[in-house]
């Protein structure tokens, strides 16, 4: 009976989290230029005019490279960050990883408008590259748990070994840790990728008038009201980001990636 | 691999560029931040060094006051109706097999990473009258005619508690995945219905993960922007959303500022709260 009503609630939950995905999946497909649900008619037009429409187009472009730039950045600032707390014993250098915590765990608006200040002081408002280096220190966090986990899971003795035979530290590096914490490097470099894609408030206050990306771009479309482009683009959306994760799941060991099993296996 | 502290600049060399790129890129952003705060601001958009505390004279009215007390009121709602659902379901969640918990975990994280415009178009055109739950109620014979149910405060409510539901779980899955699955099958083996043992041995013993999850969300609502606009109606418009407001359409950066520094210092209260709190259950 308890059972039941467990995997009653479940399904509730998951139709309630999928419902308004549903519904948006159901108006990028109408055949009309209205949000219609059930939607009337079916068309894949409102897909193509993602790609063939410019201003649409752009914003896709620029979310991507956006995406792509910053969470390289994030991950080239957290490498050496985790490595370095992994191979000495420097407490002082916490301090820097409790910085690279803070900006997520903070209101986003508070990180945003500590960009704007910035950016507007040195005169670098607006400049495409600078929403690459805020959304970078924005995420920096991600790659940085993921890193942390990927050393902590390196066994020493394998490090103990190689350096008894003469390897330096590089060697090491470069020949035993590296493999070892590539999954950590990749799934940080995704997760930071697709939270830069989705994001809104740091875009918004850091380059919102000069560059576009494509959560703006819905945020402005929806002021002159609705379109199923607005849709298609989001359903594209939600299908981009599951990828992402579902491959990070099936290269990777997720639940160990969100804790499931802590320090001692 | 000797681990000693490092010694020459050759040894430290790794940490510099990370170091640097954290103090220039976050700290004085930050620290700027707070500076404009007592700046005094001119007319037509620009601000200029001073020390004056009128932008915080200022947040101290009664319309500030108002929307402060209205903002955390509704992220203290949102945290207790998110963990109260996500606790129960995030313990189910762990004792499913591997394969059904990486479905429900990508699913999950799919949706906290969509960006706060995409959950609110999602959610204005599911509360729609044109395309909307209620034309699903109007097919089934429940209503009369389709109607709008947003602008309103449950619409906002849902958005949110939608928005934080799967970071409550993510928050709470690490110790619900961690906690000893003997302590409640030793309490059924004695006895105690399933709904018994969920009470006494799992509610009890996670007390403190409780605590530390609900102020975690809690801040995570409070930073919720996009969403009131989306969903609610201006008197539900939070503390963030009148930070942007005053930041960019106000150009009062100074008053913005003000503001942030305030939502910073709750923020951090309350997570080094949280941290306390989950700090105590792991020592015991």
């Amino acid at each position: 009976m308890l059972r039941r009503l467990n995997t009653l609630a479940a399904s509730l939950i998951a139709l309630v989290l999928a419902a308004p995905l549903m519904v948006v999946a159901g108006v990028s497909v109408n055949a009309r230029k209205s949000l219609d649900f059930p939607p009337k008619g079916f068309s894949l037009s409102w897909y193509a005019e993602v790609f063939t429409d410019p201003g649409w187009r752009d914003a896709l472009v620029a979310s991507l490279v956006v995406a792509t730039l910053s969470a390289a950045l994030a991950v080239l600032i957290a490498f050496p960050l985790a490595w370095f707390l992994w191979r000495w014993k420097a407490p002082w250098a916490r301090a820097f990883e409790v910085l690279g915590m803070t900006p997520f765990i903070l209101p986003p608006v508070i990180t945003a408008l500590g960009f704007l200040s910035f950016w507007a002081a040195v005169g670098e408002y607006g400049a495409p590259w600078t929403v690459v280096v805020s959304h970078a220190i924005f995420f920096v966090t991600l790659p940085l748990v993921t890193l942390s986990l990927g050393f902590g899971a390196v066994d020493r003795s394998y490090v103990e070994a190689a350096a008894t035979m003469g390897a330096d530290d590089r060697t090491v590096l470069r020949t035993v840790v590296m493999p070892l914490v590539r999954p950590y490097v990749i799934s940080g470099f995704a997760f930071a990728f697709v939270l830069s894609l989705n994001e809104y408030i740091v875009a918004y206050m850091v380059v919102g008038f000069t560059l576009e990306t494509l959560p703006i771009k819905i945020f402005n479309a929806l002021r002159y009201g609705y379109t199923p482009t607005m849709a298609a683009v989001t359903v594209l959306f939600v299908a981009l980001t599951a990828l992402v994760f579902g491959l990070i799941a099936r290269f990777g060991d997720l639940p160990r990636l969100l804790g499931a099993w802590a320090k001692h296996d | 691999m000797i681990r000693r502290a490092p010694r020459t600049l050759a040894e430290h060399s790794p940490i510099l560029f990370p170091a640097l790129m954290l103090v220039v890129f976050f700290v004085i952003p930050f620290s700027l931040m707070i500076a404009v705060s007592v700046f005094r601001r001119v007319p037509g958009g620009f601000y200029e060094p001073d020390l004056v505390f009128a932008n915080y004279e200022r947040f101290l009215t009664a319309f500030f006051g108002g929307v402060l007390s209205f903002s955390l009121g509704l992220a203290a709602l949102v945290a207790v109706v998110s963990v109260g659902i996500a606790f129960p379901f995030t313990h189910r969640l762990v004792r499913l097999p591997r394969a059904g918990q990486i479905r429900w975990l990508v699913f999950l994280l799919s949706i906290l990473s969509l960006s706060e415009v995409i959950i609110g178009f999602a959610w204005s055109t599911l509360l729609s009258r044109t395309a909307g739950i209620t034309n699903l109620l109007v097919a089934l014979g429940l209503m009369e005619a389709p109607q709008s149910l947003s602008p309103s405060f449950g619409g906002l409510l849902a958005g949110l508690v939608y928005q934080a539901f799967p970071y409550t779980v993510l928050v709470l899955y690490p110790a619900l995945a961690r906690f000893d699955p003997y302590l409640v099958e030793a309490a059924r083996t004695l006895g105690a219905s399933p709904l018994r043992a969920f009470f006494t041995v799992l509610v009890p013993g996670l007390r403190n993960t409780i605590v530390a999850t609900t102020i975690m969300v809690f801040v995570f609502a409070l930073g919720s922007y996009l969403l009131p606009q989306l969903l609610g109606k201006p008197q539900h418009w939070t503390l963030s959303v009148l930070i942007t407001d005053q930041a960019i359409y106000q150009s009062n950066m100074p008053f913005a500022a003000a503001m942030a520094v305030f939502l910073v210092l709750v923020s951090l209260a309350l997570v080094g709260l949280a941290l306390m709190a989950g700090r105590r259950e792991e020592g015991a």
